[in-house]
């Protein structure tokens, strides 16, 4: 056993002498200290990274069997849920992954606005987050295409037709993103391949970009408290834990009750009711025939109400895409000196609590028939979402914020 | 941190169960990504037995038909071919056919179940590339004593009419024989063998 | 007076476990619906492994003439032949129940009815208008609709429909057939996810193994923590 240890002891100090991997470690593990007040919202990081590897994962093994042109791609979907051993897994848990993706990285950037994790020193940790986040909807909608159903048929119909709406350049942006002059063979061949080489790639280049700006200044907290302002003798943050042990044993519990949520899903509900994977999706792209309803996929739901609130089409558009932007802004839009909303004054939690509210309903008004009601309901959500954003520097600035402790509270 | 309180025992114990609780997780989903690479339904499907019409082949007729993806020859020979074979005895690597390179019914000296009609996988058993059918009329740089066989254009591996690999060239073993059956006297059935000695 | 869409839906259980109803199931839709549907994804001898049919029965009942075990279910029938009868290709019928649903499929086989105006003399509650005939007419003979007036609190009257009525016998009492288009349905479910059992089979272990894995790294993790003050 000891000699063992000795041999392995002598091989690591091999690597360490040409790589450094004893000093990643430490830098980014053992001896990378976080706050040891984190709460349920910060499990969310980890996970979006784990179901980021399910998806590349289950993504590359799917396209061992996928066939990427209009007459094969629906066939081959089937294909792989019906003739290839364990298929129906690997399509189940690329589909479920990708609406749990959206999920984890909506509550991960809620738990941004609960504690100002996106104010000074953090804006560009905020502001790759935020890419991640715009790649992330471009990887999900190019993918969205690749099962050559009718709802994905339609669904790119309609989003490339925003790109139309832009003055001017419009209708020949949309010609050249589709390739032909609808959505087809060739618009689906392309889509294939930012959606397996191109955003994957950016992703994974912008998530090593947001640990690495993450690592440098350190993780918020609960109590938005910066940890390296009180340090031992050793340097050391007083209210830092090492993230190994303490975080990876509690994201891995974290990471479990995930895992059987998920499995939930996978095994038993994988539609879960049309919202995962839609009902009309099971019937093959049909160029000549619309189905009576289409509605983006949940979680592009809020950005679609917006843009049917709007009466006119380049304003809907251009709302549209302010709703996605205006979240860039946020670290200067805020000016409150205070990050946790544990501090803050009535104004940011009653504007957090309306803009949540809106957003839910918009998504949720996004799936719904725009009957005349809910159109009216969608231009109210969206006044108010956009209120939260346009107003946040004059409620930031006056509002009754709490002194904030000088440590972090725990337990 | 105080270390003095900390109970490392149960810190190893736990660390090591669910160390090894985990791994056994992570084994086990490790099976989806391995049988999906195996072939599918599909697959299976198309390599399916098929049957072959055998009553037009003339002696010395051969046969290709794809099986499983692969080309299978069927090959006809003539009484004289027959003869041939047991003359090459000392010249083919194995002429006993020990090597398990056929069902047990076509382990015989002829390496098939009717003498007239050899069926083998035509590839070769070294690398795998697809040997020539030369005829012992058609021969040109195979030697004056060239009875008829195969010859394999990638490494010049030879065999006979029984598919037997000659010695001295770089194949290890005959060529395959598929397991087959005849349904009829003219048909051959590739692929399956049920009822076969 | 104005006459109003229907009332008339039905609701199904479906129990893709209850192997015998499947194999009904399947003889009705290779006999009744292989005539003009396909189930292209399907293959034979997966439906005889999962619904426990040998290959001497898939061969004799099934299949067609050239057909082999591992073929999918296809048809014989060109859609440029299906279009000249029907007006639309008859569509394949592989993943229906996911488009679908159990509920819809099972209203639209019990709600035919005779409407002399349509080209098969015949219309539908759920899928107005079809363009498919009631392949199961001899089994279930023919349903008339029976209207009722309505009248609403503004005085105007509306002719509602009530509900349909059995017209002419067919082969089957309406009880017997109602277990058939059970069958049928709880086919369809089937084929439109040969996987599902497998899964729900598979996936309570997982979760019972993700549990026990829980409780270990529960208490892994309180273990680490009474570090942290």
């Amino acid at each position: 056993m000891d000699k063992i240890m000795k041999y392995l002891c002598a091989l690591l100090d091999w690597i360490d002498a040409r790589f450094p991997l004893t000093k990643l470690w430490n830098e980014h593990l053992a001896k990378y200290y976080a706050p040891k007040n984190f709460n349920f919202w910060y499990f969310f990081g980890s996970l979006a990274l784990l179901v980021l590897v399910i998806q590349i994962v289950t993504g590359i093994w799917l396209t061992m069997n996928y066939k990427p042109s209009a007459e094969d791609a629906f066939a081959s979907v089937e294909y792989i849920m019906r003739d290839v051993e364990w298929g129906w897994w690997m399509r189940y848990m690329h589909s479920t992954g990708s609406s749990a993706f959206f999920i984890v990285i909506y509550l991960h950037m809620f738990r941004a606005l609960l504690y100002g994790s996106f104010k000074k020193p953090r804006e560009l940790l905020w502001l790759t987050g935020m890419f991640i986040y715009l790649t992330l909807m471009g990887e999900a909608f190019f993918g969205y295409l690749l099962p050559w159903g009718q709802m994905s048929y339609w669904g790119a119909q309609v989003i490339i037709s925003l790109f139309g709406a832009i003055p001017v350049i419009g209708d020949s942006l949309a010609l050249w993103i589709r390739g032909d002059y609808v959505v087809s063979d060739v618009t689906l061949n392309r889509f294939f391949s930012f959606h397996v080489i191109a955003m994957p790639l950016v992703l994974l280049g912008l998530v090593f970009v947001h640990i690495l700006a993450l690592h440098e200044v350190g993780s918020n907290n609960p109590d938005g408290v910066e940890i390296k302002k009180k340090k031992d003798e050793h340097g050391i943050p007083l209210d830092g834990i090492p993230f190994h042990p303490y975080y990876t044993v509690k994201d891995i519990v974290g990471v479990v009750v995930f895992l059987i949520f998920f499995s939930m899903v996978v095994f038993y509900n994988p539609e879960m009711g049309g919202y995962f994977l839609e009902h009309n999706n099971f019937i093959p792209a049909d160029p000549l025939k619309t189905p009576e309803h289409i509605a983006p996929v949940w979680y592009f739901t809020p950005y679609y109400a917006i843009l049917r609130a709007i009466p006119s089409q380049v304003a809907g558009v251009f709302a549209m895409g302010l709703a996605v932007m205006l979240f860039f802004f946020l670290p200067w839009l805020d000016r409150s000196p205070v990050k946790s909303i544990r501090y803050r004054g009535w104004k940011y939690r009653l504007a957090l609590t309306a803009f949540t509210i809106s957003f839910l309903a918009l998504g949720w008004l996004g799936m719904q028939v725009a009957i005349p009601t809910y159109t009216w309901l969608a231009r109210v959500f969206s006044v108010i979402y956009f209120m939260f954003f346009v107003f946040m520097p004059f409620y930031t600035s006056t509002d009754n914020d709490k002194p904030v402790p000088e440590r972090v509270r725990y337990p | 941190m105080h270390d003095g309180e900390i109970d490392r025992h149960r810190r190893r114990f736990l660390t090591t169960a669910a160390t090894v609780v985990g791994g056994v997780g992570v084994a086990a989903s490790s099976i989806p990504f391995i049988s999906t690479m195996m072939p599918s339904a599909k697959t299976k499907a198309i390599g399916a037995p098929i049957e072959v019409d055998i009553s037009d082949m003339k002696p010395g007729e051969r046969k290709t038909v794809k099986w499983q993806g692969k080309p299978v020859w069927i090959l006809r020979r003539s009484q004289e071919n027959l003869n041939a074979l047991s003359s090459l005895n000392t010249e083919v690597r194995d002429p006993d056919s020990s090597e398990e390179q056929q069902p047990p019914y076509a382990k015989n000296e002829y390496r098939s179940i009717k003498p007239e009609y050899l069926v083998v996988i035509g590839l070769c058993t070294h690398l795998g590339c697809s040997p020539s059918y030369v005829t012992a009329a058609d021969q040109e740089d195979l030697g004056p004593d060239w009875k008829g066989g195969f010859f394999c254009p990638c490494h010049g591996s030879r065999f006979d009419l029984a598919g037997r690999v000659f010695k001295g060239v770089p194949a290890p073993a005959n060529l395959v024989v598929p397991r087959y059956r005849f349904v009829t006297d003219t048909r051959i059935l590739l692929g399956d063998d049920t009822g076969t000695g | 007076m104005a006459t109003s869409g229907h009332q008339l839906s039905y609701h199904i259980n479906v129990d893709t476990s209850d192997v015998e109803s499947l194999q009904r199931g399947s003889r009705i839709f290779v006999n009744y619906c292989m005539g003009c549907h396909s189930a292209s994804y399907m293959r034979y001898n997966r439906l005889g492994q999962d619904l426990g049919i040998s290959e001497e029965t898939l061969k004799a009942n099934f299949m067609f003439g050239t057909d082999k075990p591992g073929n999918t279910m296809e048809i014989a029938m060109k859609s440029a032949d299906a279009l000249k009868f029907f007006g639309v290709a008859p569509p394949d019928l592989s993943v229906v129940a996911r488009s679908r649903g159990a509920d819809w499929l099972y209203t639209y086989f019990m709600t035919f009815y005779r409407d002399p105006s349509r080209p098969f003399g015949v219309n539908n509650l759920q899928f107005k208008d079809v363009a498919m005939p009631h392949v199961l007419w001899e089994l279930q003979g023919f349903q008339k609709l029976v209207y009722k007036t309505v009248t609403h609190e503004d005085g105007t009257e509306m002719e509602v429909i009530e509900s349909l009525e059995q017209e002419s016998e067919g082969k089957m009492s309406p009880d017997e057939y109602k277990n058939t288009v059970y069958d049928l349905v709880n086919f369809l479910v089937y084929l439109a996810e040969p996987a599902k059992f497998k899964r729900q089979k598979i996936g309570i272990w997982v979760i019972v193994y993700l549990l026990s894995l829980l409780v270990l790294a529960y208490m892994l993790k309180q273990e680490y923590w009474k570090d942290v003050r």
